[in-house]
C-alpha cells in the first residue's frame, strides 16, 4: 500500500483559510470546554487512575471476561458471535441480514464498522445501509471516512454541509442555516428508520457481570436504530470489556466530558436483551486487537475509549485535520493503532506529531500515547519504512556528530552558507524551513569559538 | 560545585550569545563551569526520528564528554529530555546512568538545586509573553500544564519575577505547542510553520514586544515566522534576560 501523503494533504488544508480557521477552533473550544468541566471536578487525576487500572486489568484477564459476557449475554436471550477479523465481521452481518431477507440496515456511528468497511461489503450484497448520525451521514453522502472519532465531519463547513445535501437530497445549496440542515436530514431520516428491516449499533462498554453493553449517543439514533426494527445488531470490539456494571460509574463520568465537555451524552442507553418476538445479535471482534494486546510496547492502546481528546488537543491535527491521517483512525491515536494494521501505509503519521505530550495529559485511560509514537518511529526505522531522505540525512548526522573535527567543520559550513548565500539561492524550493521562516542570523564565531579564545585569555 | 556546561549543536552555530550568557550566569552564581571541548550533541535529531542506531556513536560520545561531573546543565530544554529520557541507544553503563540522571535544563538547575530567587543586576522593562516549550513543559515538568488539574507553578516565572521591571502578557493559548518540534520543522514544514505563525500571533495580538523561552529552538522557529511576517517581536533566551540583558 501506497504510503499516506500526510504533509500534502495538510500543505492543502492549510492554504484554506475558511476551513482550518473554523476547524482549529472549532476543535480548540472542545479542548477548553473539557478543561472546565474536567476541572470541575477534585478527584479526576483519581478518575484517570481508576480507569487506566480497570482497563489493564480486564486487557490483562481478557479471556476470562469475554468467555464470561457470552454466557451472560446468551442467558438474557442475546445471540453472541465471534469474528476473528474484518472479513468475519462482515460475513456474520450479512448472514444475519440475508437470512432474515433484511435489506435496509440503518445503523448509529461505530468505528468498528468502518474499521472493517462493513458498508461497501453490505452493499455490494444489495443491502442499503444507512448512516443515522448527522455527521456519519454527511461523510458517508460524500464518500469519506469520518474525519474524527467523536464528530466525523467537523472538517466541514455549514456551506459545505449545503452543497452536499444539495446534491444528494435535493435541499437549496445556498442554505446553510444548520437548524434547516438539521431539519432537513432528520425529514430524509426519519422514514428510512421507520421501514428498515434491522438496525446495527456499536458499543461504548460491553459489561461482563451482566452481559449487557452500554452506547452513548447525543442524536438518539441509536435508540432508534437499535429500537425501532426487531432486529439489533451490535458490533463489539473486544477491547470493550469492563467487568463490572459499577465500573461504568467511572467511564461514563469521563467519557463526554473528555470528549465534549458536557457532563454526559444526552442518551446513555444500555441494552441487555431482545425484546418480545425481537432479535439481538452480538458481534465480538477481534480484527488484529490480540495481536496488538502482545505487543509489549503498544497493547497500552487497546485502553482507549475513543472520546477524541487527543485529538482536539493535538495541535497538528488541528491545523491537517483528520482525513490527512488516510485511515479509520486519526490524530494522535490514530497514528498509534493505524501502524498495526499496515505499517508501510501508515508509516508517516508517527512522524506527524511534535511530540508536545498534550495528548497523553488529556486521555482519560493514561495511555502515553506521545510514548508511543515514539516507539513507533523506532520500529519504522528498524524496518526500513523511513522515507529516503530521511533516513539518508540520519545515517550521515549520525557520523557527523559522533567525530568533533567532523562537527566543527559542518557548524562552519552551515553559518558560512546563511552568512555567505545570496538569497535567491538559500531560500530554494528544497529549503523546507525557508518557505514560510526567514533563517537565523549567522554570528561572528560559533560558542566553541567564543570560548576557545576566552579560555586564551 | 563542578558544572559541565552542555551548548548544542544549533545553539553553538546559531546562537553563542546564549551560551554567553549561560556561562557568565553560572559563574556570577558561583559555579566553577567546565565546557567539554569536544562536545558535540546529544543525538536528539536521530533518536527522535526512530534511528537509535544512527545516534548510538553520538550519544557514547556525550557519555564519554561529560562523565565525571556533579551537573551537566544546558540551556536547552528539549535535548535535556533528550539525555535525561530518551539516552538509549548507547550501552546504558553506570556512565551512561549517571550522566542521564545528571543533567539538568538552566531553569530547573537554578531553581531546584542553586535555588536561587533573586538577580538583582537583571532588569528587563518590557512586556513579555513566556513561552513553555514542550520539552521543559511536559516532560521535564519546570511548569503547571493546563490539560492536568494542578496547583499552579511555573519555574522559569518564579525566576523572572526576580527580574526588575518585567511585565508579562497573557496569550490565549499559553501552552500550545508553537510547531518546531525537531525534524519536523521540515520534514512537516506546513503544519509546522503554520502552528508558529498561529502562536506568535498570539503573542502578537496580547501585547508581547517579547518572546522568552528556556529553548532557542522554538524561539528560533517562531523568529523565523515573526520576521517573514514581519511582525516586529524581539526573542530572547531566559538566559539573557537573568545575566542582565536590558533588550
Amino acid at each position: 500500500m501506497k504510503r499516506v501523503d500526510h504533509v500534502g494533504f495538510s500543505e492543502k488544508f492549510i492554504a484554506d483559510e475558511k476551513h482550518i480557521k473554523f476547524h482549529d477552533k472549532r476543535l480548540w473550544d472542545l479542548r477548553s470546554s473539557r478543561d472546565v468541566e474536567v476541572h470541575g471536578i477534585p478527584e479526576w487525576e483519581e478518575l484517570r487512575r481508576l480507569a487506566s487500572g480497570i482497563k489493564e486489568h480486564t486487557l490483562t484477564h481478557l479471556a476470562d471476561y469475554l468467555e464470561q459476557f457470552e454466557r451472560n449475554a446468551t442467558a438474557n436471550g442475546v445471540v453472541v458471535h465471534w469474528a476473528k477479523d474484518a472479513e468475519e465481521h462482515n460475513r456474520i452481518v450479512h448472514e444475519i441480514l440475508s437470512a432474515r431477507n433484511a435489506t435496509v440496515l440503518v445503523k448509529s456511528k461505530s468505528m468498528l464498522t468502518e474499521e472493517c468497511e462493513m458498508r461497501p461489503y453490505l452493499e455490494e450484497r444489495g443491502i442499503a445501509v444507512v448512516e443515522t448520525d448527522l455527521g456519519e451521514q454527511i461523510q458517508q453522502l460524500d464518500d469519506q471516512l469520518p474525519s474524527h472519532i467523536v464528530v466525523p465531519a467537523v472538517h466541514k463547513l455549514a456551506t459545505d454541509v449545503a452543497k452536499t445535501f444539495s446534491k444528494t437530497m435535493g435541499t437549496d445549496p445556498n442554505e446553510s442555516r444548520i437548524p434547516v440542515l438539521c431539519e432537513a436530514q432528520r425529514q430524509r431520516t426519519r422514514p428510512l428508520i421507520l421501514n428498515a428491516h434491522a438496525g446495527m449499533t456499536g458499543c461504548n462498554f460491553a459489561v461482563a457481570e451482566t452481559g449487557g453493553i452500554t452506547v452513548c449517543t447525543n442524536e438518539g439514533n441509536a435508540d432508534l436504530s437499535a429500537n425501532v426494527p426487531s432486529l439489533h445488531i451490535a458490533s463489539i470490539g473486544i477491547e470493550k470489556l469492563i467487568p463490572k456494571l459499577e465500573h461504568l460509574g467511572v467511564f461514563i463520568r469521563m467519557l463526554s466530558r473528555n470528549a465534549l465537555g458536557s457532563p454526559i451524552t444526552q442518551y446513555t442507553s444500555h441494552f441487555r436483551g431482545p425484546r418480545k418476538g425481537g432479535e439481538m445479535h452480538f458481534i465480538l471482534v477481534d480484527n488484529g486487537r490480540s495481536e496488538r494486546l502482545g505487543m509489549e510496547d503498544f497493547w497500552y492502546s487497546l485502553k482507549c475509549i475513543r472520546c477524541g481528546a487527543c485529538m482536539n488537543t493535538c495541535p497538528v491535527y488541528r491545523r491537517s485535520s483528520g482525513l490527512s491521517y488516510g485511515g479509520v483512525y486519526s490524530g494522535p491515536i490514530g497514528a498509534i493503532i493505524n501502524p498495526t494494521f499496515d505499517l508501510k501505509k501508515y508509516s508517516s503519521l508517527p512522524f506527524a506529531s511534535t511530540m508536545n505530550g498534550s495528548c497523553t495529559n488529556v486521555c482519560p485511560v493514561k495511555i502515553n500515547i506521545h510514548e508511543q509514537i515514539y516507539k513507533w518511529r523506532q520500529i519504522i526505522a528498524e524496518k526500513n519504512e523511513l522515507p529516503f531522505i530521511k533516513k539518508e540525512s540520519m545515517k550521515i548526522a549520525g557520523k557527523v556528530l559522533a567525530n568533533p573535527k567532523l562537527y566543527r567543520a559542518a557548524i562552519k559550513a552551515a553559518d558560512a552558507a546563511v552568512a555567505k548565500l545570496p538569497r535567491v539561492v538559500l531560500y530554494n524550493p528544497l529549503n523546507e524551513w525557508g518557505k514560510k521562516r526567514e533563517v537565523p542570523e549567522a554570528p561572528k564565531e560559533t560558542f566553541h569559538e567564543w570560548y576557545a579564545k576566552r579560555k586564551k585569555k | 560545585m563542578k558544572v559541565a556546561l552542555f551548548i548544542p549543536c544549533f545553539m553553538d552555530a546559531f546562537f553563542p550569545n546564549v551560551g554567553v550568557a549561560t556561562l557568565e550566569l553560572l559563574e556570577r552564581l558561583g559555579c566553577e563551569v567546565d565546557y567539554p571541548f569536544d562536545q558535540t550533541c546529544c543525538g536528539q535529531p536521530m533518536g527522535n526520528s526512530g534511528c537509535e542506531k544512527e545516534a548510538a556513536a553520538t550519544e557514547k560520545l556525550f557519555v564519554k564528554n561529560f562523565s565525571g561531573y556533579d551537573y551537566i546543565v544546558s540551556p536547552s530544554g528539549s535535548c535535556v529530555h533528550h539525555v535525561r529520557d530518551h539516552l538509549t541507544a548507547t550501552e546504558q553503563t553506570a556512565e551512561t546512568s549517571a550522566v542521564r540522571s545528571n543533567t539538568y535544563e538552566l531553569v530547573e538547575f537554578i531553581h531546584d538545586v542553586l535555588k536561587v530567587r533573586e538577580f538583582p543586576w537583571a532588569e528587563f522593562p518590557h512586556k513579555v509573553g513566556l513561552h513553555n516549550s514542550c520539552g521543559t513543559l511536559r516532560a521535564l515538568r519546570t511548569a503547571k500544564m493546563s490539560e492536568i488539574n494542578e496547583p499552579f507553578f511555573s519555574k522559569p516565572l518564579t525566576l523572572l519575577q526576580g527580574v526588575k521591571g518585567i511585565e508579562f502578557i497573557t496569550p490565549d493559548r499559553p501552552d500550545e505547542c508553537c510547531g518546531f518540534g525537531g525534524t519536523f520543522c521540515v520534514s512537516e514544514g506546513p503544519v509546522s510553520a503554520k502552528m508558529g505563525i498561529d502562536k506568535v500571533c498570539d503573542h502578537k495580538r496580547n501585547g508581547a514586544d517579547y518572546i522568552v523561552s528556556a529553548d532557542s529552538s522554538c524561539l528560533m522557529h517562531q523568529k523565523g515566522c515573526s520576521d517573514r511576517m514581519g511582525l516586529g517581536l524581539k526573542f530572547i533566551h531566559i538566559a539573557q534576560i537573568l545575566n542582565g540583558a536590558r533588550a
